[in-house]
């Protein structure tokens, strides 16, 4: 077994909408390690979803291939692909569960298609709804649970039958911020205790942020950043990334313009946040404005980034860079939003 | 004075007629013969309607397997068939009739001219019903590799099951609505009676009689499929 479990290839996914061409994924290359989580993240129409669709073939690639645990599904007869796909299953943002069937009755589905025996279905999904915290729900129905809890369902029915990898397609977009955390604590459980792999697709930072180990960028149709999470949050190449991660930038940029410099701090978890700003205003004998900022706390350790606005002021600018510097943290002007 | 009696004497004959004529067990006889045609024709149309639903489903656009020509194809025949009126219908395929039936007239071959005509219908009550069915849910479907096959039988027509139900209601009534047409091809049922005594022997009772056993007959599928649709349906949390 390769460290290595999904590999896209010079991937392109062109779309015909009446007579014009609408370019969705324009040469992927990526490659997924066993037992990862692993990151998608791009604003609305990017061509995420596009991706992962491409990924299990329910979109068939206009070029390019995939390979998924060293079989090339584009190469795999009918058969052989349907029978690949139980090993990729999906999650989605609208849940997706038969509205007419009961939770137990959802998570044997897959089962019943793989022709797993009634019995041992029945014994498997009351097992994996215990797993997800539903073994008090087994015979409601979808119309009768909240959001957390039929993504809970769904999550039960993508795990009956055994994949190695999990796809989440805005999997948490349409839950509150509570069980955003809970489904994605659960996600993690599964990563960890399963070993299952895991790719998530997601238009928020704040997802990437609390489980992903590694990032990709995708930004019309490109992958236009890739790498561990912690780098990309803390380095952002792209602009793109930069408007992820400050997902207020309009309200900064308009602030720019107002012609003042701006400085963009970068706290890589040696140090804390507050401190710093308060004591820079006290040793500085400088107020500065926070333009916008995103901190929060990746594996433990406060990491984020802070845009200031600094004061017109010369000798109080340079007092805050020799500060800065002094306190070792990393800055650099922002010229562009 | 005579003509008093005349005119009573009349009048007694003709409500005496009116039981002589037609009596409890020929309006019974007439009830059956009309619900027997109307569910055999109905059952028979359902058998070729679903896969023809179907199959106008799942060619059309972003379905299973869309095929634009056979969706194009199928889809020209269905409103053919549909267009035509049904007594007109009736005189076009009765060689077909005689084929299949052996016979032009009676009651066997009316089930087959209702049946032909009703299978257009139902199958693009049948598509419509099913275009109700989320798409996620058959994507869903699909990444757990569910063939077309599994996802038609396990997915498609169970969720779709409540319209369905109604609109089999809906079939039920208006294939009923054909069924006085058996007058003409010396079939028998509710229909044929009114017409046969309310209109050609000017008795309207007969007529009225008929007419209300008709409607108590619709009513009943109506309520009986509305509640069944209703009692069936998970997705009204009780
Ligand atoms: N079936 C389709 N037909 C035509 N265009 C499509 C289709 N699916 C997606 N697209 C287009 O491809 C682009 C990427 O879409 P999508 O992958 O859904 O983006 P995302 O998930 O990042 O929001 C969009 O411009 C969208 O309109
Ligand atoms: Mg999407």
């Amino acid at each position: 077994m390769t460290n290595e479990i999904i590999r896209i290839e010079n991937l392109n996914k062109t779309f015909l909408a009446k007579d014009k061409k609408i370019v969705a994924l324009n040469n992927i290359n990526l490659s997924i390690r066993r037992g990862e989580i692993f990151g998608i993240i791009g604003l609305s129409g990017a061509g995420k979803s596009t991706l992962v669709r491409c990924i299990n073939y329910l979109e068939e690639p206009t070029e390019g291939s995939v390979i998924f645990e060293e079989k090339n599904l584009g190469k795999l007869k009918k058969k052989e692909l349907l029978k690949a796909r139980r090993s990729m299953a999906m999650i989605f943002q609208n849940f997706n569960l038969l509205s007419q069937r009961n939770a137990l009755q959802n998570v044997c589905f897959p089962m019943e298609i793989a022709g797993v025996p009634k019995a041992e279905a029945k014994k498997r999904a009351e097992e994996l709804l215990n797993v997800v915290g539903l073994s008090d729900r087994m015979t409601s129905y979808p119309s009768q649970m909240s959001g957390g809890q039929k993504q809970r369902v769904a999550i039960a029915r993508a795990l009956s039958t055994n994949p190695s990898v999990l796809l989440c397609d805005e999997a948490t977009s349409a839950l509150d911020p509570n069980t955003t955390a809970q489904i994605l604590e659960l996600l993690k459980k599964i990563n960890q205790e399963l070993g299952i792999t895991i790719v998530i697709i997601t238009h928020e930072m704040k997802v990437i942020e609390s489980i992903c180990n590694r990032v990709a960028v995708i930004d019309d149709s490109h992958i236009v950043e890739l790498g561990e999470v912690k780098d990309v949050f803390l380095h952002p190449k792209s602009k793109i990334a930069r408007q992820l991660i400050f997902p207020h930038g309009d309200a900064a940029s308009q602030k720019f313009e107002s012609g003042k410099r701006s400085l963009r701090l970068v706290f890589d978890g040696t140090t804390a946040f507050e401190p710093v700003i308060s004591q820079l205003t006290l040793e500085c004998r400088a107020m500065v404005n926070i333009v916008a900022a995103n901190t929060k706390t990746v594996h433990g350790k406060p990491v984020g980034q802070m845009v200031i606005q600094l004061p017109s002021d010369r000798d109080a600018v340079n007092r805050i860079m020799v500060y800065l510097i002094d306190k070792g943290i990393k800055f650099e002007e922002v010229t562009e939003a | 004075m005579n003509t008093a009696l005349i005119l009573m004497s009349s009048w007694a004959e003709k409500i005496a007629n009116i039981f002589k004529s037609v009596t409890v067990s020929d309006y019974a006889d007439a009830f059956l013969a009309t619900m027997g045609i109307t569910l055999i024709s109905t059952v028979i149309a359902y058998l070729f309607g679903i896969p023809l639903g179907v199959l106008l489903y799942g060619t059309s656009e972003e379905k299973m397997f869309p095929n634009r020509l056979i969706n194009k194809i199928l889809g020209i025949i269905v409103n053919v068939f549909r267009s035509i009126p049904f007594i007109i219908l009736l005189v076009m395929i009765q060689p077909v009739a005689k084929l299949i039936v052996g016979k032009t007239i009676g009651n066997a071959a009316f089930v087959f001219y209702l049946t032909v005509a009703a299978i257009p219908f139902i199958a693009r009550m049948i598509e419509t019903s099913l275009h109700e069915v989320d798409k996620g849910i058959i994507e869903a479907a699909q990444s757990m590799g569910a063939g077309n096959f599994k996802i038609i039988c396990k997915v498609l027509i169970p969720e779709a099951k409540p319209s369905l139900l109604l609109g089999a209601a809906i079939v039920f009534a208006t294939i009923l609505g054909y069924t006085p047409m058996a007058y003409l091809i010396a079939g028998d049922g509710l229909g044929a009676l009114a017409i046969q005594y309310g209109l050609y022997r000017f008795n309207p009772t007969v007529m009225y009689i008929s007419s209300i056993l008709l409607i108590i007959l619709v009513q009943i599928m109506q309520e009986a499929f509305g509640f069944l649709a209703r009692k069936t349906d998970r997705r009204i949390s009780k």
